[in-house]
């Protein structure tokens, strides 16, 4: 082998030692996991005083705040040791480090509010944050939007929800279809097509595809309820008309309450069971027909 | 080869040793360490928490202090003073001054971290009224912090190799305090597309990894360690503090001193 | 085999903001110490004395050019346990004593424990030293720094040692001891090669003395030809070994390199032994005249004339 020249040993120790290293970082991080963003975070809860702290810098402060709950929550693999205790102690700090920092209010508070394993399932909290946020921000209608889905949603206060889509059709800029949920919610409280509206408003108003995502999702779960409702309401009627359970979707289509076998928004068949209850052939998120079997 | 490494080596040792800086600075230490049981008595049950945090905290931020202190003064000020010119006539390696250099101060921050740490340990011994078994774990913390030294030195070694003792302790310490938040960049990094996400990447990961060596909540709170955790950042330390004096002899090679 | 054989080290720099100026500190120098001798390098402050020391100590790299020290090449580092080196207005560890200061580069020269042992007494004792005990180098005075400094070049023992102006700072019984000490180590087989801008310091020491002056060698002379008020001589150096036996006669005695022939020439011969030399199709490197009296010599060299090119 030919005698290299000194710079091309060192250039080469140089190369293997910054491989090593990285190689090493990435073992470090997956062996701290998730656990690690959170632990040193939240030693200090006060976010008062980490705003002191932070000598001006709390904007930034909250970014990584903002940026360390994603990580954590938002990994799309939700394990049950997550801790979503953490949760809302961490946006508080976030934003109070930095009130006007609106995403942490409102995606945050979303997680917060939704029922578990989805999200933390503290609806009060989810409410109390985005309350805070349009304190703080009280120009940002959008806000009262998040308030009034959490209530109708989560927390099923449907004067609540009223109330907050009604404010927010008042704040200047708002945009008119605020005005008529409220005036919908007033009347139609609880009933899928309201919830189909919001939902499609959803769908329309972003352009995140995570959460167009979900809200498909939703409005495919409100017509699959609707769809199983009407189906159990022919099963009952078959049993009415003839004193026997039906054997599979063929005893009610040749009792001519069916055309064919039934099929949902996937296009997946609907499954009439042997105690004569109708679900989804495969578990659907969001759908609450069904829900006392799924667990 | 090995007698004139451990030369440097032992002389940059004696160098540390007989300037006042550390002196004042280890005084520091140890005085904080010894107030530290008044905090205690604003919340109860929190003392052995608030001691830790304090004891350990001033520990590494002092230790990284001191080695960006001493740490610029080895190459820099020697070029500044000449001092180098009677030792590069010698038969000494420009290489193995630096790798002598920097176990020279190795050495030293870890005497200080044994120092330092036989205080607060006397610290705890006082408050606590004795020892728990917990103790021992703190020795983990104790251990990372001295990984952190490791780096920094390396790091100040570096920048000593190439620009002036004032810039070398600027560029040094704005590293540590990046560092310090480097996990907070490689998330960020991974949140990023296109371009941008190589370019946070790379810099995420060239930049000092600071915040997994920081467990000194984890310890305060009596939170076990993973031993692999120990393994992986003993290795990243390692070859991390290589690759800057990697990087600083093949700047000083080159080096036409003034 | 010659102490230092410097051929062509060349320093330039780059300077001005877009680097655009190129400065040469040393011109293509072609210098050779013969074992043994004491050479004197002589010229103003900036001449390019200090950058040629540090070129052959490695503190700078050469531009262009190389030089052998005692027939190895002078960027061996192994070679640099047989040569000592004093540099001008010397800092050291102000944090050690004289004692520790010689024990560390001993150390670092390659000196066996046994051995330090001995010598670093003996040379404390020599340079007058003895007294300062355990004393830290920040209380020295600037003589004593000297002195120091004269020590640590000479600690290990080498066969050639290179002083940049050794007498700066010292008092008129100081500069005594160091010339009694340079003599010293000429008699111990010694080779010194010192520079200085003090020409009786030269010339009561010196075998040989060249002048250099803006990075320019500008002559050299044999001492003591030049206390004798010797005729023009020029001295000569050439490639092309076999034109020698062309040109013998005229020559004298020639030092013969591989293929380089340094020699001294009359002066008024010196037309018909260039063309000799042309004829031979030898390369001519190098003709330096040597003059009178050393300090009319070094006036002549360094004023505004160019030295004599052909």
């Amino acid at each position: 082998m030919k005698r290299l020249r000194p710079i091309v040993w060192q250039f080469l120790l140089l190369a293997i030692c910054l491989a090593g290293a990285t190689l090493a970082l990435r073992s470090v991080d997956r062996v701290r996991g998730r656990q690690a963003t959170l632990q040193d975070v939240l030693y200090i809860r006060s976010g008062k005083t980490l705003k002191r702290a932070s000598l001006g810098y709390s904007g930034l402060l909250a970014d990584i705040y903002w940026t360390r709950a994603v990580q954590y929550f938002g990994s799309g693999h939700v394990r049950h040791e997550t801790r979503f205790d953490l949760l809302y102690p961490l946006l508080d700090i976030t934003t109070d480090l930095d009130p006007h920092l609106i995403v942490a209010y409102e995606f945050g508070s979303i997680f917060l509010s939704q029922a578990k394993p989805a999200g933390a399932g503290q609806p009060e909290q989810a409410a109390a944050l985005v309350e805070k946020g349009i304190r703080e921000n009280p120009k940002y209608w959008r806000l009262y939007f998040t308030l009034g889905y959490i209530h109708y949603f989560d927390r099923k206060d449907y004067k609540a929800a009223a109330m907050a889509f009604q404010k927010g059709s008042e704040v200047p800029g708002a945009q008119p279809w605020m005005r008529s949920m409220a005036a919908s919610m007033a009347v139609h409280a609880g009933e899928p097509e309201l919830a189909a509206a919001i939902w499609r408003h959803i769908y329309e108003s972003t352009e995140d595809e995570g959460i167009r995502q979900n809200a498909v999702q939703h409005l495919q779960a409100l017509q699959i309820d609707q769809e199983i409702a009407e189906l159990q309401r022919r099963v009952d009627l078959y049993r009415q008309k003839t004193g026997q359970a039906p054997y599979g979707w063929q005893s009610l289509i040749q009792a001519g309450l069916l055309r064919g076998v039934p099929r949902d928004p996937t296009n997946k068949p609907y499954i009439l069971d042997t105690q004569g209850k109708v679900r989804t052939k495969d578990p659907v998120p969001f759908v609450t027909q069904a829900r006392d079997r799924k667990e | 080869m090995m007698s004139r490494l451990s030369a440097v080596t032992f002389n940059t040792f004696r160098e540390a040793v007989r300037d006042r800086v550390l002196y004042n600075l280890i005084l520091f230490v140890l005085l904080l360490l010894a107030i530290t049981p008044l905090f205690g008595q604003i919340s109860i049950g929190l003392e052995r928490i608030i001691l830790i945090n304090v004891g350990l905290s001033a520990m590494s931020l002092f230790g990284i202090v001191i080695a960006i202190l001493v740490g610029i003064g080895l190459v820099s000020r020697e070029i500044e003073k000449k001092t180098l010119y009677t030792i590069l006539s010698r038969p000494v390696r420009r290489w193995e001054f630096i790798t002598g250099k920097y176990c020279g101060l190795v050495m030293t921050l870890t005497v200080n971290a044994v120092m330092m740490a036989t205080g607060f340990y006397l610290a705890l011994l006082i408050t606590g009224h004795g020892w728990q078994a917990a103790d021992a774990r703190l020795l983990v913390a104790i251990y990372f912090i001295i990984l952190q030294f490791f780096i920094m030195t390396a790091i100040t070694l570096l920048f000593s190799a190439f620009t002036t003792p004032v810039f070398s302790a600027i560029f040094a310490f704005s590293l540590f305090v990046i560092g310090s938040f480097s996990e907070d960049l490689r998330n960020f990094a991974a949140l990023t597309q296109g371009l941008t996400k190589w370019l946070v990447t790379a810099t995420a990961y060239l930049v000092p990894n600071f915040s997994s060596l920081n467990v000194i909540s984890q310890a305060a709170h009596d939170v076990p360690v993973d031993g692999r955790l120990i393994a992986f950042n003993t290795l990243y330390a390692v070859f991390y503090s290589m690759a800057a004096i990697a990087a600083s002899i093949v700047i000083f090679e080159r080096r036409n001193l003034k | 085999m010659p102490a230092v054989e410097i051929s062509g080290l060349t320093k330039s720099y780059t300077a001005g903001f877009f680097r655009q100026k190129r400065i040469t500190a040393l011109q293509p120098l072609h210098l050779t110490i013969e074992e043994g001798e004491i050479f004197g390098f002589l010229g103003p402050n900036g001449a390019g004395k200090t950058t040629t020391l540090k070129l052959l100590m490695g503190i700078v790299f050469p531009t262009a050019g190389s030089a052998k020290i005692l027939g190895r090449d002078f960027r061996d580092p192994d070679v640099r346990k047989e040569i000592g080196f004093l540099p001008e207005q010397p800092y050291f560890y102000d944090y050690l004593s004289a004692p520790e200061l010689l024990d560390y580069y001993a150390q670092l020269s390659g000196v066996p424990r046994e051995e330090r042992r001995k010598r670093i007494p003996l040379l404390l004792e020599q340079t007058g030293l003895a007294d300062a005990g355990r004393k830290q180098l920040r209380k020295f005075s600037k003589g004593m720094l000297q002195r120091v400094g004269i020590a640590q070049a000479m600690i290990h023992n080498p066969r050639i040692v290179f002083l940049d102006e050794p007498m700066s700072g010292l008092d008129p019984v100081g500069r005594r001891e160091i010339r009694e000490l340079i003599l010293t180590l000429k008699r111990d087989g010694k080779t010194v090669f010192f520079s200085t801008h003090i020409l009786s310091d030269a010339e009561a020491l010196c075998d040989r003395v060249a002048v250099i002056h803006k990075g320019v060698l500008r002559g050299i002379g044999v001492v003591e030809d030049l206390k004798s008020q010797t005729a023009d001589k020029s001295e000569i150096i050439w490639q092309g070994a076999h034109a020698l036996a062309a040109v013998s006669a005229m020559v004298g005695k020639a030092h013969v390199t591989g293929e380089v022939v340094r020699g001294v020439v009359n002066s008024p011969e010196l037309d018909q032994l260039l063309e000799k030399l042309r004829r031979e199709k030898a390369r001519l490197i190098s003709v330096t005249p040597l003059h009178g009296a050393l300090e009319d010599y070094f006036v002549a060299h360094t004023s505004e004339r160019e030295a004599v090119q052909r």
